[in-house]
């Protein structure tokens, strides 16, 4: 029986292997700048894991295999080296590679939240509330006007609290329920929850940050890939958590300049 | 190392059933009490994760008889969205709290440490008894949200604020729940306060004549371990529970901040901070993880090396490396936390300690594999869950390297990798700790054998089972695919929708499964051959006394212990292990 369990083991390890060696359910594909670095780390991460994986593995079936149902007169063996010799190693092979997955991660980490955006970053508002996202594009005076939560009112189309009658900076901000960016631009993202702990997830952008209720949060991308993609929200926010979603249109400049205007018309 | 005061808890065996069999102060019956109750727990929480499994296969099938368990949550036998994320939350709860928490730590624990360490009882047996009975409590306060009128919370295991904080408005489950819920975590940390107590107290006052630490076995080494972290884990959930539910009940806002609307109401809330809750729980929750796992590995090297017929490369360096993943348990919480919003600094800080508590993990499994070669390996039904729980703690342990980095964290947070991750080296493999440890200690807590036959069926379905359902799991998170849906709507996620089938086929299969060992568990509690003193040829002290042990553990006489634990294959012993109260002089390295 120990025999067939060694085999199971190398089956079942070869058999986890398979999927991802032959990419059948894959990451989507990156459409970022920063992302590089993030499935530059995933593909290095995944080379070191999966060699642990193999080896520890093919190691337990290859002992469960040579060292079960021994004869009568067998006796015990020491490894060679001993637990001073297998705790160097682990120190020595597991340590090295702790470290370099840390060190090297972190410039994939900086890029995407230790640097500041450019100055030329494009800045898009984005609040999150069960079970939807507002986006507010600040219009031609480049200025967001003031939130007044208070004055939210889904029924007269208010869903972000603006006061365009008193506050200057509002009255051309424009309000969709689709996000509109355009390609090779920068957007500095600027996020808020009107209510609850919500989140910003696009895996094609690489982009993956929470919504907290009291802080103003924000990210910052360069998408280069023209397309439509979802933004999903994977904070659990209450009974239309999995519906919580919006669409994030990547679109050529004039494209962008035209959907703009559009929407601008619309408010 | 007191070999007087083990007097000190001495108390006459009960005569009455309630005081034998309920209000018992003896550990040994709340061990088994502990035992029942997770078995109870575990059943709930598996059948919670087939309905959901169901559910996320085949979304509009109706579940025959679900209505019964809530008529607005099952209409017509079909799961309401809301429901979904109920018993979601209940599975979670339960499985955590009430199976991996009580069974490897508190059951086998309660039944064993004192034996292992030669003790008539634990020092305060009545805490013991209230451990027990305040554990039960907490859970039928929490089973008690099921029949409130919107159900139980839909918050999730994790409960984040504010969506746990502001009450009914933000969802069903979200008022009367989450206090039932908060209060039913409040005083299961009670219970296991009180239990971490008695378990440090044990080892550290109560030991026999002979029993140095380094004697003890890496069995009882874990429950002390464990509980230290219990003591300071738990001490950390039970007033963030309080807190909330002040939030409730007294308006407090201690996790709401100003400004929130929901339902076009702006909430009566002021100065509150959200991200609190989250540092707070996770001060406990990965604690808790190790708390789940550490006793499955203080188990599986006891079980292994009676059954390899060898001690360890290094007791000392197990011992060494299960109380480093304690220290640095309390440094790694917050790569749950990578995209919370937290200071982007801190998930470097956070990320360090994650990676660096890969090589004491790694370390332990090296002297699990470098054990193995040359040893005389015996293959039983223990021995199988203790093999399979090595493979399953490699698989889920390295999917770790992957979260334990910010960067890669922002493709795979709250998705199903993490899921994957965890079913694996936090649930799979605690309760492979805990087959093992059944098929082990059964004959010596009931007095009979378990069916090997039965035991071995059960390990084959288990083994291929579990990685059918949870090796899928990380191919889904790779892809993106959140977790806590009830269904998947969105265009990316629909092509993974075969996946989820697959599993639930399996999960299903696995699940009944289960059925073999209550059955072996039930049956062989009557009907198993009878058990000797010492049917796996052991040395610690559990097997040195009756069969099962007597109400004050080992008889007239105290034990006296000679050896380190695990004297096997001894050159020159007259046999092929020599029990620690045996007084033969041996020629072998003591790793004091």
């Amino acid at each position: 029986m120990a025999k067939i369990l060694a085999v199971t083991i190398v089956l079942i390890a070869i058999g986890s292997a398979i999927p991802i060696v032959m990419h059948m359910w894959p990451m989507p594909p990156d459409i970022s700048v920063h992302g590089v670095l993030i499935d530059e780390q995933y593909a290095d991460t995944m080379a070191e894991a999966g060699i642990s994986f193999l080896a520890s593995q093919f190691l337990l079936a290859f002992f469960i295999w040579k060292f079960s149902s021994p004869k009568p007169d067998a006796t015990i063996k020491r490894f060679p080296g001993g637990a001073a010799g297998l705790v160097v190693a682990a120190f020595l092979l597991v340590g090295t590679e702790v470290l370099a997955l840390g060190v090297f991660g972190t410039r994939a980490w900086a890029s995407v939240y230790l640097t500041p955006p450019g100055a030329n970053a494009m800045p898009v508002q984005v609040q999150a509330g069960q079970f939807a996202f507002y986006f507010r594009y600040p219009g031609p005076d480049g200025k967001f006007g003031p939130l007044h939560p208070d004055q939210i009112n889904e029924a007269t189309g208010n869903f972000m609290g603006l006061d365009t009658t008193h506050d200057q900076d509002s009255k051309d901000d424009i309000v969709t329920a689709e996000m509109a960016i355009p390609v090779n631009q920068e957007i500095h993202l600027l996020m808020h929850s009107k209510d609850l702990g919500h989140s910003f997830y696009v895996p094609e952008l690489r982009v993956h940050q929470d919504f907290v209720p009291g802080l103003d949060l924000s990210v910052h991308f360069t998408a280069t890939k023209v397309g439509k993609y979802e933004i999903v929200c994977t904070q659990l926010c209450g009974l239309g958590h999995y519906n919580m979603k919006a669409y994030l249109e990547v679109m050529s400049q004039e494209d962008f300049a035209n959907w703009l205007k559009q929407q601008a018309a619309l408010q | 190392m007191h070999d007087t005061s083990a007097h000190a808890v001495q108390h006459g065996a009960p005569t009455g059933f309630l005081r034998k069999h309920v209000f018992s102060i003896d550990h040994k019956v709340i061990g088994k009490q502990y035992y029942a109750l997770a078995l109870l727990a575990a059943t709930v929480g598996m059948v919670l994760s087939w309905i959901m499994r169901i559910h996320l296969g085949w979304n509009s099938a109706a579940i025959p008889g679900l209505h019964l368990l809530s008529k607005t949550g099952a209409p017509g036998d079909v799961l309401t969205p809301e429901y979904y994320l109920q018993l979601m939350t209940m599975h979670g709860t339960i499985m955590v709290f009430f199976v991996l928490t009580t069974a490897p730590f508190a059951a086998f624990g309660n039944f064993f440490l004192p034996i292992q360490t030669g003790a008539e009882d634990m020092p305060f047996p009545h805490f013991n008894m209230m451990s027990f009975w305040v554990t039960f409590v907490a859970f039928l306060v929490l089973v008690a949200s099921f029949f409130v009128s919107d159900g139980p919370t839909l918050g999730g295991w994790t409960q984040y604020a504010p969506l746990s904080a502001v009450g009914s408005v933000a969802g069903p489950g979200q008022g009367l729940g989450v206090v039932l819920w908060a209060s039913s975590i409040a005083i299961f940390c009670i219970g296991q306060l009180l239990g971490s107590l008695n378990f440090i107290t044990t080892t550290l006052d109560m030991r026999t004549k002979g029993m140095s630490l380094m004697r003890l076995p890496l069995s009882a080494w874990a429950w002390f371990i464990t509980s230290i972290m219990g003591l300071t884990a738990f001490a950390v959930l039970m007033p963030a529970c309080i807190l909330l539910i002040l939030d409730h009940v007294a308006g407090t806002s201690f996790f709401v901040p100003s400004g929130l609307v929901i339902n076009g109401q702006v909430l009566p809330h002021s100065g509150g901070s959200t991200l609190l809750w989250q540092h707070l729980f996770w001060f406990f929750g990965h604690p808790e993880v190790y708390i789940a796992i550490v006793p499955a590995m203080g188990i599986v090297s006891h079980v292994l090396i009676t059954n390899m017929r060898r001690p360890l490369l290094s007791h000392r360096v197990i011992i060494a490396c299960m109380g480093a993943i304690a220290v640095l348990s309390y440094m790694v919480y917050g790569h749950h936390m990578f995209v919370s919003g937290m200071n982007p600094f801190s998930s470097l800080a956070f990320s360090f300690p994650t990676l660096v508590i890969t090589i004491p993990a790694t370390i332990i499994v090296l002297m699990w594999l470098g054990s193995l070669y040359g040893s005389k390996l015996r293959i039983n039904a223990a021995s199988l869950f203790a093999l399979g729980f090595i493979s399953m703690f490699i698989s889920g342990g390295i999917s770790g390297f992957f979260l334990a980095q910010p960067s890669i964290d922002i493709m795979l947070h709250a998705t199903y990798f993490v899921v994957g991750h965890f079913h694996m080296v936090m649930a799979v493999a605690a309760m492979f700790g805990i087959f093992a440890g059944t098929y082990f200690w059964f004959p010596k807590m009931t007095g009979r054998m378990m069916n090997e036959t039965l035991g071995k069926l059960h390990f084959w379905l288990s083994f291929v089972g579990a990685y059918c359902i949870f090796m899928p799991f990380h191919y889904l998170g790779i892809a993106g695919n959140v977790r806590r849906y009830q269904a998947f709507t969105d265009d990316y996620l629909i092509p993974l929708i075969p996946v989820h089938k697959f599993i639930t086929v399996a999960a299903l299969v696995t699940g009944l499964a289960q059925l073999l060992f209550v059955y072996n568990l039930i049956y062989s509690r009557f009907k198993g051959a009878p058990a000797t003193d010492n049917p796996w040829e052991g040395t610690s002290l559990e097997w040195s006394t009756a069969t099962p042990p007597p109400h004050n553990n080992f008889g007239d006489t105290m034990p006296v212990v000679y050896h380190d634990p695990y004297q096997y294959s001894v050159e020159g012993a007259s046999s092929d292990y020599v029990m620690q109260t045996s007084p033969e002089q041996i020629n072998a390295p003591d790793e004091k």
